[in-house]
Parts: C-alpha cells; sequence; structure tokens
C-alpha cells in the first residue's frame, strides 16, 4: 500500500448509535486514543455529519432510531461511505428476534464496509477504516 | 429555531443524537437566558425488548444475552441473573468461582470509572486527560483480556460458576497491573482533584442534596457522592464479599465535608479505583482451591434449571449503582419472568434537581455526572409525547387520589 497516495486526505468519522450496547462504542472510542492513535493519520471522530466523510453505525437499528439513521446518513455530504460495526448491525446478532428491530443496518441505508465482533477489537475497526479508505479513493478516481 | 421571534423561555432540544451525547436520549430544556429552568427527558431510544428475547430463550443462553445489555458492565449483569438463577435453582456456586467472579467484578470497575473519567474531562473540554486514562485505562482492559478472553462482553460468568479458571501463571500479570493502578491513582487524584479549571468547572455544578438522594432513591457512587452510605458489596455482600472488608467510599471520609456535587462524584469514583485494587489484592491472597463451576456438563446443568420453580432476585452493586434482576422459573426451559433494573435507571431521575438553575455549558458535565448507561437502561420502551410524561411523587400522588375518586364513582 503506498502510503502517500491512499492517505491524500484526511479521513472523518461520525459515529452513529442506533440502539447498541455499548460495546462497539467503547470499543470505538478506544480505537481512537493513545495506544492505536489513528489521529496520526487525521482520522478523527467529529460530532457532526455533515463534516464526515465515513459514518460509523453500531447497534441492530431499533425502530425508533430508524428514521433517525437514514436523516443523518442524508445529511452526510457525498461521497459517503458506511461503515457497520458490530455482530449486530450485520446480522441483529444476539437481538435477532427481537420485536423492536428494523435492521440489520443494510436494510435501511447502504454499508460498504462490514466490520465483524461482538465487539471488534480495535484493530479491527482500524483494519475497516483502511478497507474504506480504499474504497474511497476508488471512487474518487485516485489511482492507489 | 423558526423565524417567529420567541420570548422566554425558550425550548432547546437535544437529542437524540447529539455530539455530546454518547447515546440516544432526548432532552427538553426550557431556558431562561443561560439559565435551565426546568428539564425533561424521553429515554428508551436504545430499547431492543431484551427481557422479551429473554423468556424465549433457556438460562444458558440468557447469561450472553445478558452480556450485551450494556457493554460497559457486562459482567454485573451475567452475575445478578447468575445469582438469581442459582438461587431458584438451589445450585451452589464454589467458593473459588466466587472469588473469581469478584475479581473480574472489580477489574470491571477499575476500567468503567476510568472510562469516566476520561468522558468526563473529555465532556469539560480537557481532552488531553480523556487521552492520558484511556491509555491507563488499556491496562486493565490488557488483564480483562487475558483472564476472560475478550475485552468486553466477557462471557465469563455462568449460571453455578465461571468459565474459566485463574491459574497462578496470570498473577503476575494481574499484580503487574495493580502496581501500575496503585501507583498511577496519586497521579490521577491530582491531575483531576488539585486542577483550578476542574474545580471551577465542578465544585458546586450539578448538587444533589443527600435528601434528594434519598428521595429519588440513587444508587451508587452518585448516591455515595451526596452521602448516603450505600454500597451492595457493604449492605448486602454477595460473591466472596461476604469475606472481604469493603466500606463504601464517602466524600467527607476523605475531604471531611460533602457537597454532593460533580467534583465528590469524581473523587467517589477515583477513589473506588483504588479500593478495587485492594480487593482484588485480597481475593488473590485469599481465594481457595477447587472446582470454578458447580456443573461442568452444560446439559445437566440446563436439565437442573428446568426441573426449578419458583423466584430469584440477583442484587449486584455495579460501578453505576445496584442492578437488579428478578427472575421467575415455572419449570420450564425459559423463565416465566425477568426483570432488570439497571442502576442507571435509578439515578435518571437525579438529572432533573441537578440540572434544574444550571448553565447551559454546564449541561454535559451533568449529564455525565451519573455516568448514564442508557443501554441498561432502556428496558421499556416509553411512549412520551407531552411534557406531562415525568411525574413527581405529588403528581402521583395526586393522579391516584383522582382515579381512587373516580373509581369510587
Amino acid at each position: 500500500m503506498k502510503l502517500n497516495a491512499l492517505f491524500n486526505r484526511s479521513l472523518w468519522v461520525y459515529h452513529f448509535n442506533s440502539g447498541s450496547c455499548n460495546g462497539c462504542e467503547i470499543e470505538i472510542v478506544a480505537t481512537l486514543t493513545p495506544r492505536y492513535d489513528p489521529e496520526r493519520f487525521g482520522i478523527k471522530l467529529v460530532g457532526s455529519p455533515r463534516h464526515a466523510d465515513v459514518m460509523l453505525v453500531t447497534g441492530p437499528v431499533v425502530h425508533r432510531m430508524k428514521d433517525r439513521l437514514l436523516r443523518v446518513y442524508q445529511q452526510i455530504p457525498d461521497p459517503k461511505l458506511v461503515m457497520c460495526i458490530g455482530a449486530c448491525g450485520i446480522s441483529g446478532g444476539v437481538f435477532y428476534d427481537s420485536y423492536n428491530l428494523d435492521g440489520p443496518v443494510d436494510e435501511v441505508i447502504p454499508v460498504d464496509v462490514y466490520v465483524p465482533g461482538c465487539p471488534p477489537r480495535p484493530e479491527a475497526i482500524i483494519h475497516g477504516v483502511v478497507k474504506a479508505l480504499e474504497k474511497l479513493e476508488r471512487l474518487e478516481g485516485v489511482k492507489a | 429555531m423558526s423565524g417567529e421571534a420567541k420570548k422566554a423561555p425558550y425550548r432547546v432540544p437535544i437529542g437524540p443524537n447529539h455530539p455530546a451525547l454518547k447515546e440516544p436520549v432526548m432532552f427538553t430544556f426550557e431556558m431562561e437566558g443561560e439559565v435551565v429552568k426546568d428539564v425533561d427527558f424521553a429515554p428508551g431510544q436504545a430499547h431492543r425488548g431484551i427481557e422479551w428475547m429473554g423468556m424465549r430463550r433457556n438460562p444458558v443462553q440468557i447469561v450472553h444475552l445478558t452480556d450485551r445489555i450494556c457493554g460497559i458492565c457486562g459482567v454485573v449483569h451475567s452475575l445478578s441473573f447468575s445469582l438469581a438463577v442459582e438461587q431458584i435453582a438451589g445450585i451452589e456456586v464454589p467458593e473459588r468461582a466466587d472469588y473469581i467472579r469478584a475479581i473480574v467484578h472489580e477489574f470491571e470497575r477499575i476500567q468503567s470509572h476510568l472510562l469516566w473519567a476520561g468522558v468526563a474531562a473529555h465532556e469539560l473540554g480537557f481532552d488531553s486527560l480523556l487521552h492520558l486514562t484511556w491509555r491507563v485505562r488499556e491496562e486493565a482492559m490488557d488483564v480483562i483480556e487475558n483472564l476472560t478472553g475478550n475485552r468486553v462482553n466477557y462471557g465469563i460468568v455462568q449460571v453455578g460458576g465461571v468459565r474459566r479458571d485463574i491459574v497462578p501463571e496470570q498473577h503476575p500479570v494481574i499484580e503487574k497491573c495493580l502496581a501500575t493502578y496503585e501507583g498511577l491513582l496519586d497521579t490521577l487524584l491530582s491531575f483531576f482533584l488539585d486542577d483550578r479549571t476542574i474545580q471551577m468547572r465542578c465544585r458546586d455544578v450539578g448538587v444533589l442534596s443527600r435528601r434528594d438522594a434519598l428521595e429519588l432513591c440513587t444508587v451508587g457512587p452518585t448516591a455515595r457522592a451526596s452521602g448516603v452510605n450505600v454500597d451492595l458489596r457493604q449492605d448486602y455482600p454477595y460473591a466472596a464479599y461476604g469475606d472481604l472488608d469493603v466500606k463504601a467510599i464517602l466524600p467527607e471520609r476523605h475531604l471531611g465535608e460533602t457537597h454532593g456535587d460533580v467534583y465528590d462524584r469524581i473523587v467517589v469514583r477515583l477513589l473506588e479505583v483504588g479500593q478495587s485494587c485492594q480487593i482484588i489484592r485480597q481475593c488473590l491472597s485469599e481465594m481457595p482451591a477447587g472446582p470454578v463451576t458447580a456443573e461442568e456438563k452444560l446439559v445437566k446443568l440446563l436439565a437442573t434449571c428446568k426441573k426449578a420453580t419458583g423466584e430469584g432476585i440477583g442484587r449486584v452493586e455495579a460501578p453505576r449503582g445496584e442492578c437488579l434482576h428478578y427472575v421467575r422459573m415455572e419449570g420450564k426451559d425459559s423463565p416465566a419472568s425477568w426483570k432488570v433494573k439497571a442502576s442507571s435507571y435509578s439515578n435518571l431521575m437525579s438529572w432533573i434537581p441537578m440540572l434544574r438553575g444550571s448553565q447551559i455549558a454546564d449541561i454535559p458535565i451533568i449529564v455525565a455526572s451519573i455516568d448514564p448507561c442508557l443501554s441498561c437502561t432502556d428496558r421499556v420502551a416509553i411512549v412520551q409525547d407531552n411534557r406531562r410524561s415525568i411525574l413527581s411523587k405529588d403528581d402521583l400522588h395526586r393522579l391516584s387520589v383522582e382515579k381512587t375518586r373516580r373509581l369510587q364513582g
């Protein structure tokens, strides 16, 4: 991987909790803190979807969050990527038979990168971001 | 805000998704200038129907579901559920398992309190402290991973004991981590307590009086910071805590006075990190030899659970306060009834007296100061469409009297 070409821009992520158990949330924050420190590559968490390139979705999309998920998704400028973090967003996970789910995530919004795990390790999340980065560069037509 | 001019009080909605909130919850603030006049909140945005799902699964499966009620205090829920089921089925937990449960439980408290301290620093705008506390938190995560195999959602507790033993080779790993924290504690305390900015932002902010804390049934560090002497490990010992000497950490024992403010909540939580280190050390030295589970064969365990009838209650002192599981079994695979009362559920109401009269800038730290965990709390989907949905005790009393009169005709 050619670092310079791929990291030609910094990647800002926005985190959306769609009814998760918090396990993925703390692993996302753990990913951003000094042990792993992805901020040296310009990857950081932003508070507004309008500033974001990547949306991290955690949780199985409970009924009340579906509409908000759609609205937040529409607020992110193009080109955008969606990363689905955690088993419950991918398939429902342990919550598969709940009556209150409108998910999994890819039935509500299109998902580009899936990071499995309950919750995924910080290394797995970073790996997912790298995959997302490659896809974003491809969408923008930047040669790696 | 629409174009028409509005007079005070303004209504400021925050949430359910907001950068200052880590989890979905909807706040409505009524503001006059910078001052919060009134506040209302609507939890229930992360409701997944866990109890409903639990009543369709057997106790061995439910333990894994309880882990995922909350990612931060997973062992708390699985432990109190297991305590309830063991009580019903009459399963005797081996003593060694009790000690291992206590050790993992205390490590969870350490990581949860450090996590909270980082979030609190972040809410104050002190991001370097967030990064420092989260860096030292990783030490506890490493040990938890070493002991249980997972960083989060440990899955170590099972009905009748624990899934893994702590072998002698793991003792030095734990010992090293404890020594690190004991060495760091003074530094952390001076960072948080002697810092002028933190003192200015936290002293006498978000005050919860002892009376309010008692009336609102507040639990855990939030109650202790208001001077209420409650700690399940001291009052109703479970697991190995009966053999250990645990005293509730109260601010007046260490500072000589109780304010019941955000600062006191920081003091209580940081001192509890030190206390947890001592408890783990004591557990390690006093841990008896023996099996770690009452029944190794899951099929046999399931058969025992299936035959059981009765009700049981498991109460555990979570990092956020008392966590209660009520289970009723009626001789079937799955429980006939399962109710979870997470610690944050008891604490959420204390937001209202804390936030009333505070400044808009203090909202994030006050909201964070009770260490809310909404994924724990959202047991019931609450339909709230008008402001009257949060009722004071007087309102409830009035409504109750009205209903009685109505029923009397």
